[in-house]
Order: structure tokens, then sequence, then C-alpha cells
């Protein structure tokens, strides 16, 4: 890149506390520059200015350094490298390849270590897709190469450049810093770019969000779907099971391209991702899940302003993809984290506090992070023709509410700004009623909008089926309400019935066994037909109950256990089975007489 | 680099103090002292004590004394360096040993010789170094095999409320869990803060008796020992287990007891550093302090060794939302829960199950493991045992006429399940006989409820017992003391 030489500003450390720090004599140094501290080196980012001193957080920790260590400008933003070597790789909150920092430090991470984060040795088969000549703009494929089986990698021309192709290499083998292409005005063009993490990278438009995101779990794709480019919360105190969540929808959703961030929390839940992605089917494609998926972590005892900077770096990876045209998911586990990293830095400012300490510049933040989702028309000059490139980029949070208290900061703003929550219960929890997502309190907004492509495309009835099912848990609320003050014996039998038949849709639907082969990921068609043959059963049993067969006879039927063992069936197996059981289900009935 | 300064500034006292308050003195020269650094604080009549670099300006130097400061004047008491980091003696000699709560011998033994000095703050484990925890570690209690499966790497915290038996729960997990194969090496790091006489009495003498003593590294910060030094003591603990476990193939089981008053000693701290106080006065950056210290248990790829933890907290007023059990909760891979109902009903060990968590102990059961039926089996008693619980909630409301037939099998389930699964009394009890106790409590229950459970498992391990159901199965047994 033709960046002018300059001297480097060079300050001295004035003070040091925990992940802050301060330097003088700092003057031409921009907010959100990142500084090397001190002898180590060590990352820091500028987040206040003072006349020539500036306020920088650092990235690692800033013990047994002295006041007076060189504090150097670099004349960048925090950036990120992005090209082909992403998928499959994990990194720390800085971009820094983890298995890297393994070979240089060993098993425990040591301090001030500079890693790249992709491979400079390693070659990619590359072909070209433009040709001398042809006017380009940012975010025009340049060429193309497979990265993975699964994923073909778009070389993108940087974003808000424009020229005309002078020159392109041809198909061939290069590494990501091999120059690939050069523009008219001479400016070389390469398989890597940098991308600033803090800022969004552009697109051309935003779209209507109209496909469904979906999870293969049973409560959030039936009765909360989300849409491709939405944005989801699932807050939940501990032991409710945020993370299994997080982790089944990464491994079943839809979408091409997985960035999981795990934002402060524990070592042992990423070991678990690296020893179960790579043996795991994704089940869209068939390849290994961690073939599409790149994982940034920093855990809980890794330096705190790493994690503001990992799920500012997971954005800006899943946008890149979106940027090639995919349909990408973030997950950040936990944005609770996060925001308790900006509590401690603006602390550390003595800024004045808002709400529970954190920052007032905690809901902006939040909502510039969900805003960052969405389904948008690509840059590059197709973008105003038929045939644009369209990619997507949903997120899904964790908020982890201390005490489990919902109306917390972090809680109350990203339900603000986010399309639905998925709210976990601890009492289900207790209960191993997993997912443990109540559905009194969850909500989405994007089931509207999805209507017209779920009567298009999904299992027969559907909408219907929903509907039913939602009045009927509806239902069975107001009724514990009653059992509650009165007891069961109170109800009538057709009442009683409603309470069993919301008792086996939440113990054959809602729950589902994260840890089963055959229940983990839930298809459509065998969600449908669930909800189909238990409604049919609750159909069946009222006629039933109106020729005055009691209610026990009704239960006793061994159909009933039958049909809740029906999703241990395989999507497969499923609809012959449905069909079996449906069949003889009708004629247990037809036979119960009254007497 | 720090080394050569540090050789010149050794020795060296300087008479810097310019404020004092609470367990903090400030120096106004803070160029000299690397941030973290040790310092041996020199009183004008001969004491010396010790303190830490917290924060450095360009005005003053913030240092936490870890002896408190009753007694430091600004004008008689100068400082020098001890030492540019917090370190703990590290060699496999300190086993058998016991230390003040900042590493010091109290045993009336000479120092260690160290092999090496190891920084007490440690450093991270590099996530992709980490071995997945699987290793079933057989505890002997029924409410942590059977439901709440512990294993080795594992951090498992004891909640517990003040005058609940958490400590002999720990010291029977102590005793069953020494159990390894032969060739392992197993030894016990406890980590005593602010804990009483009493307490570290019960706890020593519970290591002696079950010939666990020998294999005992004790760190000892008791309740009358000076607060600042607790924040050190858990860090002393752990990096002398990491060092045992990583470097010389122990299996480490850490006892960190009681963290609620580690984390008293930092919101003291905190409080006098004038910080912006987060929920109930603690640090808003608790959950990374604590996590610094939760988070150094696992395993390594490639070493034998291993270091599983099991902190110890008081809930204050058996609340479990309070800010020290949340945090912890947050950061350990689960969490046993003591009772107080259960406690008063003559429970022992009164572990109330359903608040319960063992986030790996799906890594640590099921086929070749302990049983294939393992998790279904749970998960179908937890169940269970929650509807029972439900039901007698009901139960106090609309009385006991107004429940259904079923209604009463569950409660009488649940009745059972307390007297027999979750009060075991203090003694081991093998895996076998948990699985067993469940299958006939599942007895009680009609076959079409357990959902939760394989239907060929049901074929193979279910047998109802007594028609009516009302009756436990353990009536012949046990006379009811209902």
């Amino acid at each position: 890149m033709a960046v002018a030489v300059q001297e480097q500003t060079t300050g001295k450390l004035v003070r040091i506390s925990g992940p802050m720090i301060e330097a003088d004599e700092m003057l031409g140094v921009g907010m959100g520059e990142i500084v090397r501290v001190g002898k180590l080196g060590l990352m820091g980012e500028v987040i206040r200015i003072d006349g020539d001193k500036v306020y920088a957080q650092v990235f690692e920790s800033t013990e047994g350094m002295f006041l007076g260590e060189p504090v150097v400008a670099t004349g960048a933003p925090l950036c990120v490298e992005l090209g082909p070597g992403l998928l499959g790789a994990t990194f720390d909150g800085i971009q820094r390849p983890l298995e890297d920092l393994r070979q240089s430090s060993g098993d425990f991470i040591g301090r001030g270590i500079t890693a790249v984060a992709l491979d400079r040795e390693k070659k990619w088969p590359f072909a070209p897709r433009v040709t001398p000549g042809q006017a380009v703009l940012g975010g025009d494929i340049l060429g193309v190469t497979q990265e993975t089986r699964v994923i073909e990698h778009r070389i993108l021309v940087p974003p808000r450049m424009t020229g005309v192709i002078a020159w392109v290499a041809p198909e061939g083998e290069y590494t990501v810093t091999d120059v690939i292409a050069r523009l008219e005005d001479g400016t070389e063009l390469r398989m890597m770019h940098r991308s600033p993490v803090k800022q969004g990278r552009p697109f051309a438009k935003k779209l209507l969000l109209d496909t469904p995101f979906l999870t293969g779990q049973r409560v959030l794709d039936c009765l909360f779907p989300i849409a491709m480019g939405g944005s989801a919360i699932v807050p939940g105190g501990f032991g409710t099971g945020k993370t299994v969540v997080e982790q089944s929808i990464s491994k079943f959703c839809n979408a091409q391209v997985i960035v999981y961030v795990g934002c402060g929390e524990r070592g042992n839940e990423m070991t678990e991702v690296l020893s179960e992605f790579p043996h795991l089917e994704d089940p869209n494609t068939g390849e290994s899940l961690m073939s599409r998926t790149i994982l940034v972590v920093n855990t809980s005892n890794m330096p705190v302003a790493a994690r503001d900077a990992s799920v500012y770096t997971g954005m800006t990876l899943a946008e890149y993809y979106r940027d090639q045209g995919y349909d990408c998911a973030l997950m950040a586990d936990s944005t609770s984290r996060w925001a308790e990293a900006l509590r401690e830095i603006s602390s550390r400012l003595e800024e004045m506090p808002g709400e529970e300490g954190y920052p007032t510049y905690l809901s902006a933040r939040i909502a510039e992070f969900y805003e960052r989702t969405g389904r948008v028309v690509c840059c590059g000059v197709l973008a105003d023709s038929e045939t644009p490139r369209i990619g997507s980029l949903t997120a899904v949070g964790a908020v982890s509410p201390p005490g489990g208290d919902y109306s917390e900061p972090v809680t109350q703003t990203s339900q603000r700004v986010s399309g639905a929550v998925w709210a976990l219960d601890a009492a289900l929890a207790y209960r191993r009623h997993y997912p443990s997502v109540n559905w009194n309190r969850s909500y989405s907004l994007y089931f509207d909008a999805l209507k017209p492509w779920f009567e298009q495309h999904g299992p027969a009835n559907w909408i219907t089926l929903r509907q039913e099912a939602m009045t009927l848990l509806q239902r069975d609320a107001e009724m514990q309400e009653v059992v509650q003050l009165v007891g069961p014996d109170a109800l009538q039998d057709a009442e009683r019935l409603v309470l069993e038949i919301a008792r086996m849709l939440r113990e054959m639907f809602l729950q589902q066994n994260a840890f089963s082969k055959s229940d983990m990921f839930c298809g459509l068609e065998k969600m449908g037909g669930l909800l189909d043959i238990l409604l049919n059963f609750h159909e069946a049993c009222r006629e039933t109950l109106k020729r005055e067969v009691p209610l026990s006879r009704v239960l006793d039927l061994p159909i009933r256990e039958e049909i809740s063992r029906l999703r241990d069936m395989s999507n497969e197996e499923f609809p012959a089975k449905k069909a079996d059981v449906q069949e003889r289900m009708k004629q247990a009935l037809a036979g119960l007489q009254a007497h | 680099m720090t080394e050569s300064s540090g050789e010149q500034m050794l020795h060296k006292e300087y008479w810097d103090l310019t404020y004092v308050s609470g367990p903090l003195v400030f120096l106004q020269n803070a160029r000299r002292f690397p941030t973290g650094a040790i310092l041996n604080i020199h009183l004008e009549n001969g004491e010396s004590r010790q303190g830490q670099v917290l924060e450095a300006t360009t005005t003053h130097a913030v240092v936490q004394v870890l002896q408190g400061t009753v007694g430091i004047d600004v004008k008689g008491t100068s400082v020098s360096l001890r030492d540019d980091a917090a370190r703990v003696a590290c060699s496999p000699d300190v086993i058998g040993r016991r230390f003040n709560g900042v590493g010091q011998p109290i045993d009336g033994l000479p120092p260690v010789v160290p092999e090496k000095e190891l920084e007490i703050s440690g450093s991270a484990i590099n996530p992709v170094s980490r071995a997945q925890p699987n290793d079933f570690i057989e505890t002997g209690v029924s409410a942590i095999d059977g439901f709440n499966t512990l294993v080795r790497g594992q951090k498992l915290p004891i909640f517990l409320g003040s005058g609940l038996p958490g400590n002999e729960l720990a010291n029977l997990i102590v005793q069953n869990a020494g159990t390894t194969r032969a060739e392992e090496q197993f030894v016990i790091v406890f980590g005593a803060m602010g804990i009483t006489a009493r307490e570290a009495q019960y706890f020593l003498r519970a290591f002696d008796e079950g010939g666990q003593g020998g294999r005992v590294v004790a760190f000892l910060n008791q309740a009358d020992d000076p607060a600042i030094e607790r924040l050190f003591t858990p860090r002393c603990a752990l990096t002398v287990a990491e060092y045992l476990a990583f470097e010389k193939d122990y299996q480490v089981l850490v006892i960190l007891t009681d963290m609620t008053n580690y984390c008293e000693a930092l919101r003291q701290v905190s409080s006098a550093r004038e910080e912006i106080p987060g929920r109930r006065g603690y640090p808003g950056y608790m959950y990374t302090d604590l996590s610094t210290i939760y988070e150094r248990a696992g395993r390594i790829r490639g070493k034998q060794g291993s270091v599983t933890q099991i902190p110890m907290l008081t809930m204050p007023d058996d609340d479990i939302t309070h800010p020290i059990p949340d945090l912890t909760g947050y950061i350990t891979e689960g969490q046993i829960v003591l009772g107080r109902g259960l406690h008063r009903q003559g429970i022992f060990p009164p572990v109330d199950i359903l608040p319960c968590l063992s986030r790996l102990m799906n890594n640590g059961i099921g086929k070749d493991k302990t049983e294939e039926f393992h998790r279904e089996w749970a998960n179908q008693l937890y169940a269970a045992y929650a509807q029972g619980t439900n039901v007698r909630k009901l139960m106090a409301i609309v009385g006991e006429d107004a429940l259904t037939e079923l209604d009463r099998k569950y409660l009488a389930f649940a009745n059972a399940f307390e007297r027999e699964m979750t009060g075991q009394g203090f003694s081991r009890r093998a895996l076998s006989q948990t699985f067993e106790i469940g299958w006939k409590l599942l007895g009680m229950l009609p076959k079409e409820e357990l959902t939760r459970i394989n239907k060929k498992t049901i074929d193979s391990y279910y047998t109802p017992i007594m028609e009516d159901g009302l009756h436990s199965p353990f009536m012949d047994e046990v006379p009811s003391a209902m």
C-alpha cells in the first residue's frame, strides 16, 4: 500500500491503571488509532484525547510496566485482515490466530506476541473474473478461490475504491500478499485487504427481510422465527442454557458462514466447539461444520479491552462474507461481557456513569452493533442491475442479566434494538426443559414479514397450526392460574384435556434434546407433522369426550405415548411413522365407549 | 531490563509516602516501580510489611498494603522494591506444607527451596491448548455423581448458606475424589480465605483423618489475618496447582473457601480507591477478577495432570442472585446448591438438586464411562422431582383433596426422592447404587409418564412398584418419618 513513510509519533507513559493507560507527547494521534504501548509493544486503542495526552485501552495485561516507557502511534485504527484462510480458523479478539500464539508462547498466552491473521505462505488457486480495461468499483469480484469445499471465496475490490483494471494475474496459485491485479492508476490489489472493525463495511442498500433464518430448533422456528438478516437476543441467567442455544444454532442454522464470538466466556466451552465442530456435519451441505465456521475467542480471563475488540472483529469478518454474497450468521456469547468491558474502561476514564455504572453511550453502541445486521445488495457495478449480488448477516446475541433480572440496562437496551427475544427461564431449566425458552416472555417481530414465505414453502397449514399451538399455550397459562387457586379436580374434562395436550406440546414439541442425534435438528416438515398430529389428537379427544367417554380412559390410551415418542424419529423416518401413528390414533379413539 | 533496574532498586529505600487511607498508601514518585511490583514497607518501629503497586500516575503510585496500614505514617515509613511481581515458590516439596495467605510457611519448617518462583497472577490458558475435560470423578455423593457429575478439569462451586454443612460435603467429596488410577498422583491444594480457626481446623483434621494429610498443600488466611492478603491466597494456591498439574503431572483438586470473603476484600480495596461501585458496592470488574481465578482449571492437550476446582461460597441471606454467587455461576461450569429446607429436615447432604447443574456432565457420562442410560435417567428424575415439588406447592394452597391421583404419585415420589436419594448420610455411595435407587423411585410413577427415557431403556430397567403408587417402595426398609 502506498503510504508515505512518516516519522512515528512516540510519547511516554504517564499513567497505568489496569487495562487503561495515558501517554503524553502524542499530538496528532487520532481517536481510535492503534498505539504500541511500552517496551513490549502491547496493542492499545486510543479512546480519549486531551491536548497532547491520549488515553488508550490496552488489549493485553499492563502489569510490570514503568511510567516513562514509550508509546508509539501506528497511524491506523484497529483493522482485521480479510482474505482466504479465515474459515476454520480460531482467532483471539484482535484476530491473532490462537494456534500461532500457542506455537510461539506455549499453552499459556504470553504478552507482546504479534502474529498475522492470514497465512502468508499458503498458496491459493486463483481464477480471475475481470479483464483488463474493465471498470471496477469497491465490492466487485476480482476473482475466486475455493476456500473450503463449500465456500467459494470471492476476492473483492476493497470498499470505496474505483478504477479501471490495467492488469490481472492469470489463473494460478498465489499467496494472499501476491499482487493479483493492478488498476490504471497504479494501485495494486492483493487477495487480502484490511478493513477497520469499528466501522460497518459499506453496502448498496438494505432489503426487506422476507426469508426465515431457520435454526432447526422447534420452539424458535415455529413460535418465534427470525428473518435472514434479522437479529435476536437470548437473555438468560446462569445455567439456563444460553451457550447450548447459541451452539445449537451455529450447528444447524441455514446460514452459509458462521462467525462464533466467545466474548468473556469459558475456555472449556471453546474447547467443546473446537473438539465437536470438525466432526459434525452441516445439515445443509453435509460438510464438516468447521469448514463454514470462524471462531473469535476472548475468554473471560483474557484481557478485558480485547472483549470490546472481539465483537467488532467478529462482526467485520461476517460482513466480509456477506459482501461476497453469502448468508452469514454472527453468534455473540455473551454481549453482557462486552458491555461490562465498556463499563470497566469507562470507569477508568472517570466518565459520569449511567444506569448501574454502565456508560451513557452503552445503548448507542449496542444499537450500532445490531444495526450492522441486515439483508443487503452488495456494493459493486452490479448493484443497480437486475441481478445484484445479495448477502445477509443475522446476529444472535446472548445476554447474561445479573441475577436473571431482565430490567437491567444491557437486556433492556438489546431488547429495544433486536427483532426477537428468546427469553430463557431458570424455572424451565431446573426442570430440565431445554431449550428453556419461555414462550410467554419471548417474541419475534419478524413473523408477519415471514408469513408469505411460510405459506409458500412451509409445511401444510403452518400458519394455522402455529396459531393453534400459541392459543393452546395461552389457554394453558390461564388455566394453570385457576388450578393454582382451586386445584385440578375442579376443572371440567374438556379443560383438563387442554392442560394435558398443552403438557404434551411442551414435552414433545417445545423441548428438544440437543444431545440426541435424531432430535438435535428438526426440519420444518417434521415440525409441521408433530404439531399436526398433536392438534389432531386434541380435536379427536374432544370429539370422544362429547360421546361422554371419561377423560381418564382417553388419557390411558397407549397411543398417547406413541405420539409423544414421534419426536425421536429422525427427519427421514418421520413421515411414514407419523402416518401410521395417526391412523392407529383414530382407530383407538373411535374404539372407546362411554361405559 | 526490569531485572537490571530491579537489582539497583532492590534494597534502596525511599521515603516517598504522601497519603494513607484504608488499605492504601500513595507514593509520590511513581516512576521507580513497575505496576504489579511487590514492595517492602518499613515502619519506623522496625516492622516490615508488603504492598503491591496497583496503579501509577505522574503524581503518585497507589499501593495496597497487605497487612493493613495501621501504624504507617508519611514521615518515618520507607519503601523498597521486593520483587517486580507477586510470586510464589513452587517445588514438589510444597506438598504436605502449610503456608499463610501469601505463601510464607507457617508450619515452623524452613522456607521451601523453590524450583521455580512463578508469578501468581498467572496467564490465560490458550483456548486451543485446552483438552476437553471428560474423566468422570466418582465423589460418592448421589446428588453429584448421578445428577451433576464432576469431571476432571472442571470448576464446580458449592453454594451454601450460613449454617449449612458445606464443609462436610466438601470433605465427603475430597475423601472419595482422591481415589485415582494406580499410575496417577493426586494432591489437594487448599486455599482458605478469611475462614475461622474452627473451620480451618475442621478441614485440616479431616484431611488427616482421611489419610490425605500428606497430600495437602494448604494456604491459610484466617479470619483474623490481614484481609488484603485474601486477594493473594487463591492465586498462590492456583499457581502451585498449575505447576503441580502441568509441570509435575499431578491430578490436583483445589478447594477454595470462602470466596465470599475474597470478594469482600476486593470490595474493600475498590472502595478505598474510590471506584464507581457496581451492584451492592462490589466493583464493576468483579466478574473479570473472579474469572482470573475460576478459569485456572482444566486440562491441557498432551499433559497428564489436571486442575479441578471446588470453590465454596456463602450466599448472603441464601440469595442466589447476590452478585457473588451470580457472577460465580456465570463463570464456573455449574454449581452445587445446598438447601436450608432439606437441612432442617435432617437430610444430609442437603443438596437442592433443582438449581444445581454440571455443564460438563455429558462429557463424563454415558456408555463406557458410567451407564448408557445415565443422561435420560437423570433427566427423567429431574423432571419428575420438579413436578413433585410443584405439586407440593400446589397442595399447600388447594389442599391434598384437590389433587389428582397422578399428582399424589408425584408428591410421594418427591418425598421419597429427598429421603432416599439425596439423604444418603455421611457415607460414600457407589454409583451403581445411586442408579438402582433411581430406578426404584421411577417405579413409583406410571410408565406413560417417563417420556424422557427411551423405550428400550424402560423395557430393560423399569419395574413398576406398588400398584396404587401412593406408597414408597422404601417403606419396608425405612420407617416413614413423615
